[in-house]
């Protein structure tokens, strides 16, 4: 593609069979005067999971995290086009952004559980938005559904820092859980993680969709081809002399593994670069 | 005495290597010289600490674990040639200053900490604070004490409440600078969580920075308390001393530090011994809070 004076690349549309969550317009995603992601059309399906993969710097953590509007913690972040969230654009004037991470949850890369003990970290949530029900019920059904109740339920007043890595990621699935958000947008959750507890955290993550709409980026291909239903697959352009992310193509996740639209990405699932 | 060379032996000397311990190889004398001169620093350094915490229960104790105790935490300050007497007025002085000082200082210090280290740490108006609050804690104590003598005692007289402020002028940086500390060593990725679940910037202070850094919070504050409750040099422009318990914040009032200060130079034996006991049970009020402090300052979980 010659991308001289002509317009830059930009995805064809992927069409949702679903429901559609969360449609996200990217423009433009800037840090200061740094573009780093621009034109990216990424829909999120209703109750699937909606996998992003590319290589390093390519932006797809930070359009992941402009969903909850995570970024807006970052004072030079600006946001160019919409979010649409149920038809609400959430970076609308007058909505509050507190509010929108209440509805949207999200699980980081690093586990971080609170230094407070494992029933209270469940909690946390719960009490934040003065749960009226029964909490105790509401921690035993999120550990349940995290998979995790078994091996804490006799050790709920321990700290949740004195888990192994694994079971406080699920620990931390299960915090976000606690109060039953819409969307869970889950940024690289098993990168640090040993493969047995990626597999129980990939499993969680499949049952976890049949209630939830997740969005995931992960490093990891075959993650991606385990457990995602539809992936976007983003690069990074350093042709304009910046690293400006974008994305390059998105479909069912079958169909951009075996048949990809686009050369770059059929390079980059093969393996050709990284 | 064999120098281990590996390279000068033929490669089937490795068949059978020489492993066993080597007392007189160069390096291993070395080693053992180093780690018997830090073992004798560690018990020089020992030594003052040691004899210190001796000297004030062998001269301090026998009338604090006498039997004239009560009377000696209780009782009034004796005159001249009497005998018997105690210390009361100056440790309730010390307790209600050093209250008051904490009172105004910590809340403040904390407040002003959460704006230096979670706020706005970047700030002009953060590094000008920051860096003043660290020129403060060299600040010669006795200027704390002129400093209040010049802008309340002169006009209002010797007190409580001016011996409290100019504690709680010397109590501040050293708490902003701890609690500042204690806050900024809370993982960014913890505060990344609690935006996540949906918090305000004022709940992920309050129910996670702060509770976090809590010990480290405490420690600082029974730090700045411990330093408060040895000065002297301050309570000399602005409390003053008193014979007697004290019946109101806005009068002179006694202290246990003025009250060392005051009868150790007596040559009464009966005052001599009561500026020791005042000394032990300083010391003690320090420790107590100490340990306070840690119990509720421990981790819950």
């Amino acid at each position: 593609m010659n991308a001289t004076a002509e317009a830059l690349f930009v995805a064809e549309p992927f069409q949702a069979a679903g429901d559609v969550v969360i449609d996200c317009n990217v423009n433009k995603i800037f840090y200061g005067d740094f573009l780093a992601v621009r034109d990216s059309t990424v829909p999120i399906e209703k109750k699937k999971i909606t996998g992003f993969i590319g290589p390093s710097g390519c932006g797809k953590s930070t359009v992941l995290r402009s969903l909850n509007r995570m970024n807006d913690l970052i004072s030079v972040f600006r946001f160019e086009g919409s979010v649409m969230y149920h038809g609400q654009d959430i970076y609308a004037k007058k909505v509050d952004p507190v509010v929108v991470r209440r509805y949207i949850g999200m699980v980081f890369q690093q586990p971080n559980p609170f230094s407070m003990s494992i029933f209270d970290n469940v909690a946390f949530g719960l009490r934040l938005n003065r749960y009226k029900g029964n909490i105790e019920e509401r921690v035993e059904k999120a550990l349940k559904r995290a998979a995790l109740w078994k091996e804490v339920k006799d050790k709920l007043k321990n700290s949740g820092l004195s888990l192994s890595g694994g079971q406080q990621q699920r620990l931390c699935i299960a915090r976000a859980i606690a109060t039953e958000p819409d969307v869970l947008l889950m940024d690289e959750p098993c990168s640090a993680l040993d493969p047995i507890a990626t597999r129980q955290v990939e499993e969680l993550m499949l049952e976890l969709k049949e209630n939830y709409t997740v969005a995931l980026v992960t490093h990891n291909m075959q993650q991606a081809t385990r457990v995602a239903d539809t992936t976007a697959f983003f690069s990074v352009d350093i042709s304009q002399g910046g690293r400006t992310g974008y994305l390059v193509e998105m479909g069912p996740t079958r169909q951009i593994f075996e048949a990809p639209r686009e050369k770059l990405t059929k390079e980059y699932i093969s393996g050709e670069f990284s | 005495m064999s120098e281990i060379d590996l390279t000068a032996h033929p490669k089937d000397s490795f068949l059978q290597p020489q492993l066993d311990y080597q007392a007189l190889e160069p390096r291993a004398l070395k080693s053992g010289f180093l780690t018997g001169l830090t073992w004798i620093a560690a018990v020089l350094a020992a030594i003052p600490l040691f004899s210190v915490i001796y000297m004030l229960l062998a001269q301090g104790g026998t009338r604090l674990f006498g039997a004239d105790v009560v009377e000696v935490l209780t009782g009034l300050p004796p005159a001249g040639f009497e005998v018997g007497g105690g210390i009361g007025p100056a440790i309730v002085g010390t307790l209600v200053m050093v209250g008051i000082a904490s009172a105004i200082s910590v809340p403040l210090g904390i407040l002003a900490a959460i704006y230096l280290g979670v706020l706005d740490a970047t700030s002009k108006l953060a590094t000008t604070a920051r860096f003043l609050a660290k020129v403060l804690t060299g600040f010669p104590s006795i200027l704390a004490g002129v400093f209040v003598y010049a802008v309340i005692v002169i006009h209002w007289g010797y007190s409580a409440l001016a011996g409290g402020i100019a504690l709680a002028v010397l109590m501040l940086p050293t708490v902003v600078l701890a609690a500042e500390e204690a806050m900024a060593q809370v993982p960014q990725k913890m505060k990344d969580a609690a935006y996540g679940m949906g918090c305000t910037q004022t709940e992920v202070i309050w129910k996670v920075v702060l509770p976090t850094g809590l010990p480290g919070i405490l420690t600082g504050v029974m730090l700045a308390v411990a330093g408060a409750a040895g000065e002297s040099a301050p309570l000399l422009f602005t409390a003053l001393f008193s014979n007697y318990f004290i019946s109101e914040l806005a009068e002179p009032t006694a202290s246990l530090s003025i009250l060392i200060y005051n009868f150790s130079g007596m040559p009464f034996e009966n005052q001599i011994e009561l500026a020791w006991t005042a000394s032990l049970v300083l010391v003690l009020i320090v420790l107590t809070f100490n340990i306070l402090a840690r119990l509720v300052g421990r981790p819950k979980v």
